[in-house]
């Protein structure tokens, strides 16, 4: 899944390339380009998802706060 | 009979452009304090000789390659056309900085410019690979950043490539527009340190198969913070340069770049410490360092082309967004980023450029803004995992179990940073 995001990025990027080509207009141009940074967005998402370590218990707050004996070992 | 003779302004920005280039490396000196304080104490020495060694390898490999590819001073390059427009990819300059001295001040004061960016670069993969990417992994990971990555998109933005060249060929502003390196330094280094986070995995026993993940918290709250300040005094000089140098600012706009670097770091700080302590009853130290960062990451982007109260307002969102981000990309997508690059570097760089692009009077500045984050989202953060994959099959980027547990100072360097302290059993390993 984590290489299905990551060739999903590049498309978004040539999606991109295409809008400045193709529409001189620039609502019309403005929103392919919006596209194609969204259709990156997916793909990085896809690829988020898939690089996550499998879980079985439920995660909750883990940051340096919660350490015992202090904030900083 | 004697003229009183005006240095012409762009000697005179040069002129000052040197001095400030030469106060950037504290910039590069307060990330390396920064990534040291956010280990482990047992990776400590490792983490500051890394620094060492990730900016030597890097500076020489753009030397000797990358720099080919990064010029845009001698006004040529790569250039294919689409459509009838020229696509300026990559630039054709001198091979091993050959003609270095005989060339103009200008190329010179940008090349300076781009080994301090790159240098920058290399260090925000470093931080999030702490306590198990291997050094020499780190090396040639940053031989790869200095050979490929950052050349080309030097080239891009600063080098008059095609990002540079969107208003002159696509009537979208001022082209793509990165003044103090947001793209080049923090975007390019961020995707980097997801890479490399994604690749070397996250650090033994931080997330347990079940119940809460680890806290591994930064050891030396004062080297955070104290690196805070030095990065400080490196990033407005680097901020001012970048003005001269890559948006042609008259010398009375430098002051001005700098009141909006320190304001935009001040208000993303005050953000960070009121989120944090709201959240978690008190202020995070770790926490609002990185939010001071993220808030001089955005800055970096964007400190010469607002006004002081946009500053403020861009310090502000990076300020508040930044913690929340650290613990969403924890706790709900499992990255093990210790020293938040991700979050800071690659978010922070991100809302910068499209501030720039949101508050930049030019017609579709905005749209240049996106379509240069898009390049670097699309086209570069594929690309840097695939070359980095490849490398971690030559050079495992992992350090071995033993290696984790005993401290990447004694396995790698065979003596820690701090030899007379005792260090604490570490219970996070379960």
């Amino acid at each position: 899944m984590k290489y299905a995001g990551l060739l999903v990025m590049p498309a978004g990027f040539f999606l991109t390339l295409a809008a400045i080509l193709l529409f001189p207009a620039p609502t019309t141009r403005a929103a392919f380009v919006a596209c194609g940074i969204a259709v990156e967005g997916m793909g990085l998402a896809v690829a988020i998802r898939g690089h996550m370590a499998p879980k079985r218990g439920r995660h909750g707050h883990s940051l340096g706060r919660e350490v015992e004996g202090g904030e900083f070992h | 009979m004697v003229t009183s003779s005006t240095p012409p302004v762009a000697d005179l920005s040069f002129a000052i452009a040197l001095p400030l280039l030469l106060l950037a490396p504290l910039a590069i000196a307060g990330l390396a304090l920064i990534n040291a304080g956010l280990g482990r104490s047992r990776s400590a020495a490792q983490s500051v000789l890394g620094s060492l060694v990730l900016v030597s390898v890097a500076v020489l490999v753009f030397a000797l390659v990358g720099a080919t590819f990064a010029d845009g001073a001698s006004g040529s390059g790569h250039v294919f056309h689409l459509s009838g427009i020229p696509w300026n990819w990559a630039g054709t300059g001198p091979i091993a900085l050959s003609g270095l001295s005989s060339s103009p001040m200008r190329a010179q004061l940008t090349l300076l410019f781009e080994f301090l960016a790159l240098s920058l670069a290399v260090l925000i993969p470093w931080g999030s690979g702490a306590d198990r990417w291997r050094l020499t992994a780190g090396a040639a990971s940053a031989a790869v950043l200095a050979a490929l990555f950052f050349p080309l998109v030097s080239h891009w933005t600063w080098g008059g490539g095609w990002l540079a060249q969107l208003g002159l060929n696509f009537s979208l502003g001022s082209g793509f527009l990165d003044v103090g390196g947001a793209a080049t330094i923090h975007l390019l280094g961020g995707f980097s340190a997801l890479v490399v986070v994604w690749i070397a995995g996250p650090r033994r026993g931080k997330f347990p198969k079940e119940g809460l993940s680890t806290a591994m918290p930064g050891h030396n709250a004062i080297y955070i913070l104290f690196g805070c300040l030095i990065a400080l005094v490196g990033w407005m000089p680097l901020n001012m340069a970048g003005a001269l140098l890559w948006l042609g600012a008259s010398p009375s706009a430098l002051p001005g770049t700098a009141i909006n670097t320190l304001l935009s770091a001040a208000a993303a700080l005050a953000a960070t410490f009121t989120v944090t302590r709201i959240r978690f009853g008190k202020p995070d130290a770790s926490l609002c360092a990185n939010g001071w960062l993220a808030g001089l990451v955005t800055s970096s982007a964007c400190a010469s082309l607002v006004t002081p109260l946009e500053a403020i307002f861009t310090g502000l969102v990076a300020g508040v967004a930044m913690p929340l981000l650290v613990e969403f990309l924890e706790l709900a997508v499992s990255i093990d980023d210790p020293s938040g690059a991700v979050s800071v570097h690659a978010a922070g760089g991100l809302w910068g450029l499209l501030a720039a692009g949101i508050f930049a009077p030019q017609q579709g500045q905005f749209v240049a803004q996106l379509i240069g984050v898009s390049a670097l989202l699309g086209f570069f953060l594929p690309l840097i995992y695939l070359l980095f994959a490849l490398l971690n099959r030559v050079i495992p980027f992992r350090v071995e179990p033993d290696g984790e547990r005993i401290g990447m100072d004694l396995h790698e360097l065979g003596g820690g940073a701090y030899p007379e302290f005792v260090v604490h059993r570490d219970d996070s390993y379960r």
